[in-house]
């Protein structure tokens, strides 16, 4: 589904990513971990298209296609969805027109009619109960006024209404509190299935508790410097990243 | 004050004046007077004085605009009129600055509620006539600015608004002025006196086919104590217009004042809005103006506090693209007797080109030293942070910015109460913007 080969990244003149290799199949989810400055945000921002990014070399394909060419409003109509660590407010939108609009660019790549308004609705309202929220929230402006937990339960709830092939969670646990962290757990557990590839971007061993992962990487200074199993994420819990650090360096 | 050379139009007056209303009462003629005096003795205002630093008039000496004698409208032209007046609201028209019997909609007005010309009320019966004598000119003195002066000495006509002590009118009353000849000259002096207790919305629709001319309209309004109005201003005026106008609120004890200014037309627009404000009275006055191509649109507001516990609420938003420019200049003056005002004024400005620009100058003038007042001001482009986050959900780039714009201009808009207008304010918002990927019912 998604293969990394080799990417290096630049911001400015500095180089923040130093050859990156991953491969992600359809039904897999993946892990990566590391220490803040590792790079870790910056790999989720250039696989979802922000600006201010240089590739400089290597290759990122999805799907046969050349991730790195689209645009990133294709990126996301071909199924690749970013839930970012700091959603943004955008004051004056609501967050029930810009699904609608959202979904609606989905079907339209790929040749479908606009969505019915009454199964638009209905589909929506039990996604929103799927994640505990109030339907009250549809109707306010995207992510304004939501406190951190609220607006994390809100790019999941667009997950789960987009239903993308490729779901890369940045920081998705940051500024949960346990009990929300379960319900965003629980929903992200519910869209697991065999043709969609997680891609988990965490400092912490807690949410990998509540979502499985079937590989663990650890991201340092722009290099994956070691990958495993879910129990590689408990040795990191133990013993901290410096003892990897250490590794990368030498 | 600048020396000025004798105006061309004051040549002109002798002229005109047999023909303006209220020849025969003494004390218009004397305001008429004064007026013109003043007018003679400054001309018009110059970019050398504060209130003028930023829109320059001296256009309107070098294009002469003559008064029109004629409120004919062609069949083409009825159509645009149409097109504005609201199917709920009471209308009353004015064409090229008269009154049009024949285009008003003023049936089954409730008992006591005056709607009327200003030149019909001047002309006719003794008790309306002292209402005038007694309200017109009292908000506005002509000394406030050479247009005022100018509006004074040379209005043909206006409209005539009075709601009696209790009275809630279930409808709105609609003004609408359209101008229809080219280089004409449309000078118009309304009146709106809202009594103790009662409610009313009035709304003023400027609107002009595709020409150039000059409109000038000074609005007075008195609210008076526990009376409410809401007021809004819809200038849609021909993009090669020139529009001056000004709405000057007088409020009584506990009176309450909303205006919504939507400023969208004209080549070179002003508006002027000032109140005054009693005690525990409450003004809100909101704005929206939208420049495209070379756009010039100013906005000036003062709100004089004058008395304890008046609450001022104050929101200006402009989006300004191409070549335009906005001003905003908002004065909240607090005198020293005006302890425990609370007031807040806001001016926010949205630009889409390199070449457009904002001017804005908040200003605080406060001698009471027990006081709320806050403002505050900013001048951006869209969010790029938000652009990525709406392509990021599959919306495209173009779609991103046309919908971050509306959403910008749109909470103005949505503070409309009367839906009818909603619509038309909305429509006139899509016009002026590219709509692509923006659905009209999308909030």
């Amino acid at each position: 589904m998604l293969s990394i080969k080799n990417l290096t990244v630049n911001v400015g003149d500095k180089q923040i990513l130093k050859g990156i290799n991953l491969e992600i199949k359809a039904g897999e989810i993946h892990a990566i971990m590391g220490p803040n400055g590792s790079g870790k945000s910056t790999l989720s921002h250039v696989l979802s298209g922000k600006a201010g990014y240089e590739v400089t070399g290597g290759s990122v394909t999805y799907q046969g296609k050349d991730l790195l060419d689209m645009p990133p409003e294709i990126r996301a109509r071909e199924g690749v969805f970013l839930a970012f660590q700091y959603p943004v407010e955008i004051p004056g939108v609501s967050n029930i027109y810009l699904l609608k609009a959202a979904l609606n660019a989905v079907r339209k790549h790929h040749g479908l009619s606009e969505v019915d308004a009454m199964d638009f609705l209905t589909l929506v309202k039990h996604k929103v109960k799927l994640l505990e929220m109030n339907e009250k929230f549809l109707y306010r402006a995207v992510n304004e006024g939501f406190s951190g937990g609220e607006k994390k339960r809100n790019e999941i709830l667009q997950m789960a209404i987009l239903e993308p092939k490729l779901c890369i969670l940045d920081e998705t646990d940051s500024g949960l509190d346990i009990d929300a962290l379960k319900v965003v757990a629980d929903g992200v557990n519910s869209l697991r299935s065999n043709d969609r590839g997680f891609l988990m971007i965490t400092h912490y061993q807690r949410l990998l508790d509540y979502i499985k992962p079937d590989y663990v990487h650890v991201l340092a200074n722009g290099r994956i410097v070691k990958s495993g199993g879910p129990e590689l994420a408990l040795e990191l819990e133990e013993k901290g990243y410096s003892w990897l650090e250490g590794q990368v360096a030498a | 004050m600048n020396a000025v050379t004798t105006s061309r139009y004051v040549a002109e007056y002798d002229t005109l004046a047999p023909t303006l209303p209220g020849q025969s009462l003494s004390w218009l003629q004397q305001l008429r007077k004064d007026a013109l005096a003043k007018f003679s003795a400054n001309g018009f205002p110059s970019p050398r004085e504060e209130e003028w630093r930023y829109t320059n008039v001296s256009v309107l000496e070098k294009k002469l605009f003559a008064p029109s004698l004629n409120p004919s409208i062609s069949q083409t032209d009825t159509e645009a009129l149409k097109a504005q007046q609201l199917d709920d609201a009471w209308s009353i028209v004015l064409i090229n600055g008269h009154f049009s019997a024949q285009h008003s909609r003023l049936d089954r007005l409730p008992a006591g509620v005056t709607v009327t010309s200003m030149a019909v009320a001047l002309g006719e019966t003794q008790k309306l006539a002292s209402l005038l004598e007694t309200h017109l000119g009292q908000v506005v003195k002509n000394n406030e600015h050479s247009l005022v002066a100018f509006n004074t000495a040379w209005f043909t006509d206006g409209v005539l608004v009075h709601v009696p002590a209790k009275q809630i009118l279930a409808k709105p009353i609609q003004i609408v002025h359209i101008v229809t000849e080219t280089d004409a000259m449309a000078t118009m002096r309304n009146l709106i006196i809202v009594d103790g207790m009662a409610e009313a919305q009035v709304i003023e629709t400027f609107v002009g086919t595709d020409n150039a001319y000059l409109t000038s309209a000074v609005t007075e309004v008195f609210v008076g104590s526990n009376a409410h109005l809401t007021l809004t201003k819809m200038q849609v005026e021909s993009e090669k217009a020139y529009h001056f106008g000004g709405t000057y609120i007088k409020q009584a004890k506990d009176a309450r004042f909303t205006h919504h200014n939507f400023a969208f037309g004209g080549l070179l627009a002003r508006s002027d809005i000032h109140t005054d404000l009693d005690q525990a009275s409450e003004c809100e006055l909101n704005g929206l103006y939208l420049g495209i191509k070379r756009q010039h649109i100013d906005n000036h507001t003062r709100i004089n506090h004058l008395k304890p516990y008046a609450i001022s609420r104050e929101m200006y938003k402009g989006v300004l693209d191409d070549r335009a420019k906005g001003v905003f200049q908002g004065r909240v003056i607090v005198a020293e007797d005006a302890q425990k005002t609370d007031s807040q004024m806001n001016n926010r400005n949205l630009l889409l080109s390199d070449d457009a620009e904002a001017d804005t100058k908040p200003q605080l003038e406060i001698y009471a030293d027990d006081v709320k007042c806050g403002h505050g001001v900013t001048v951006g482009q869209l969010d790029e942070k938000s652009i990525f986050y709406l392509q990021s959900r599959s919306v495209d780039e173009e779609t991103a910015r046309n919908m971050l714009t509306f959403a910008f201009a749109n909470e103005m808009v949505d503070k409309i109460k009367i839906k009818s207008l909603h619509d038309k304010v909305l429509e006139q918002v899509l016009v002026r913007f590219p709509q692509e990927g923006v659905e009209k019912d999308w909030l």
